[in-house]
């Protein structure tokens, strides 16, 4: 739920990156930590296990500039998405304003994607959240692997009610910048429509 | 969405000042259960607030999903012990988290004592706010607080990402 604060003067907003287990959600925010200036990212936090998978989440904190004398605060978060997190990621999907969903663009893993992106849509119908008209973005990640699958066939899997959508080889940062800005962007045109409350 | 308008930061603001000096605490941090920063108090320079507040927000989550989980309502509050800080976390009136990070200056009786009066009053500032909301939200509140997002343009947001 996106937070006002009069007294500072900011508009602070949260999104979610969700997708199957490895498929790439902690590197979109490492990448975006790497390539924002220091005066606009706070610290990243990384709740993992000692082998480097999302325990919990991970956090990023970034300031994308003014709105009115705004200070607009996006807080980045990733779920773990490895099957057995399942109470995690609804926690974390918690008050969510918009959602980007990281596919694994590798044919292997597209069952994982489908069942992933059902729990997303569960999890987030639980919420109390109106899925076809929230904010969301689909990132088809990794298309630098051997064996990848077409775009098209992906959307047409994945996407049905065609949302923005985005290669991406987020290791290298292809991709990351256009999927986030397009996130933030439904999320604050959609701000703008609630107008009240 | 969610608000906060100047009045009610203001007022949350002096309770969290004062539990701060009443309790003798090195700081006291009062955010929202989404992990947004509402009001802080004490020697708060040297702290990561940003980091702080989403990671009390998520402990306070999760452990509240724990609490279901077991058939709880919900646990009373949690307290961490550390060498040189211990912190109280506490939840008010189911809408925010007052964080109190202590040393042995105070005592955990003492801060929860103090925590319990700072709640009480934290909470009927609280509900002033859900109601001004409320009245904003009907249209009935004569100009109650202003309201960014009704100003908000397509062009601000166009020009937000440099188009």
């Amino acid at each position: 739920m996106s937070f006002i604060n009069y007294s500072s003067r900011e508009i602070n907003c949260k999104l979610v990156y969700y997708g199957p287990g490895l498929c790439g959600k902690t590197t979109n925010l490492q990448y975006i930590y790497e390539k924002t200036n220091p005066d606009a990212k706070g610290k990243m936090i990384s709740l993992a296990t000692e082998t480097e998978r999302t325990l919990f989440f991970d956090f990023l904190p970034l300031s994308l500039g003014e709105i009115r004398g705004f200070k607009t605060r996006f807080h980045l978060y990733t779920v773990p998405g490895q099957v057995f997190y399942e109470a995690s990621r609804r926690l974390i999907l918690k008050s969510v304003d918009g959602v980007v969903f990281v596919a694994d663009s590798q044919e292997a893993r597209f069952e994982a994607n489908i069942e992933s992106l059902e729990d997303l849509r569960g999890n987030l119908v639980e919420a109390g959240y109106n899925v076809d008209k929230m904010p969301f973005v689909i990132q088809y990640n990794k298309r630098d692997m051997p064996n990848v699958m077409p775009v098209e066939d992906l959307r047409r899997e994945l996407n049905p009610n065609n949302v923005p959508d985005f290669e991406a080889i987020a290791v290298k940062g292809d991709g990351v910048f256009e999927t986030l800005k397009a996130v933030a962007k439904l999320v604050l045109t959609e701000l703008k429509g609630q107008k009240k409350g | 969405m969610e608000m906060l308008f100047e009045e009610e930061q203001r007022k949350i603001q002096t309770i969290s000042d004062r539990l701060q000096r009443d309790s003798n605490s090195i700081a006291v941090l009062v955010i929202n259960k989404d992990g947004q920063e509402i009001a802080r108090s004490g020697q708060t320079k040297d702290l990561d607030i940003t980091s702080l507040s989403s990671l009390f927000a998520g402990n306070v989550a999760a452990t509240s999903a724990i609490a279901k989980l077991l058939k709880e309502e919900e646990f009373g509050g949690q307290f961490h012990e550390g060498t040189k800080y211990n912190v109280n976390i506490s939840v008010v009136a189911k809408r925010a988290i007052l964080a109190v990070l202590f040393d042995s200056n105070s005592s955990i009786g003492l801060v929860r004592l103090r925590v319990r009066r700072a709640s009480e009053e934290m909470a009927k500032v609280f509900e002033e706010l859900v109601n001004k909301i409320q009245q904003q939200q009907k249209g009935s509140g004569g100009g109650h607080g202003p309201n960014i997002a009704g100003e908000i343009t397509d062009d601000d947001i166009d020009k937000l990402f440099g188009e």
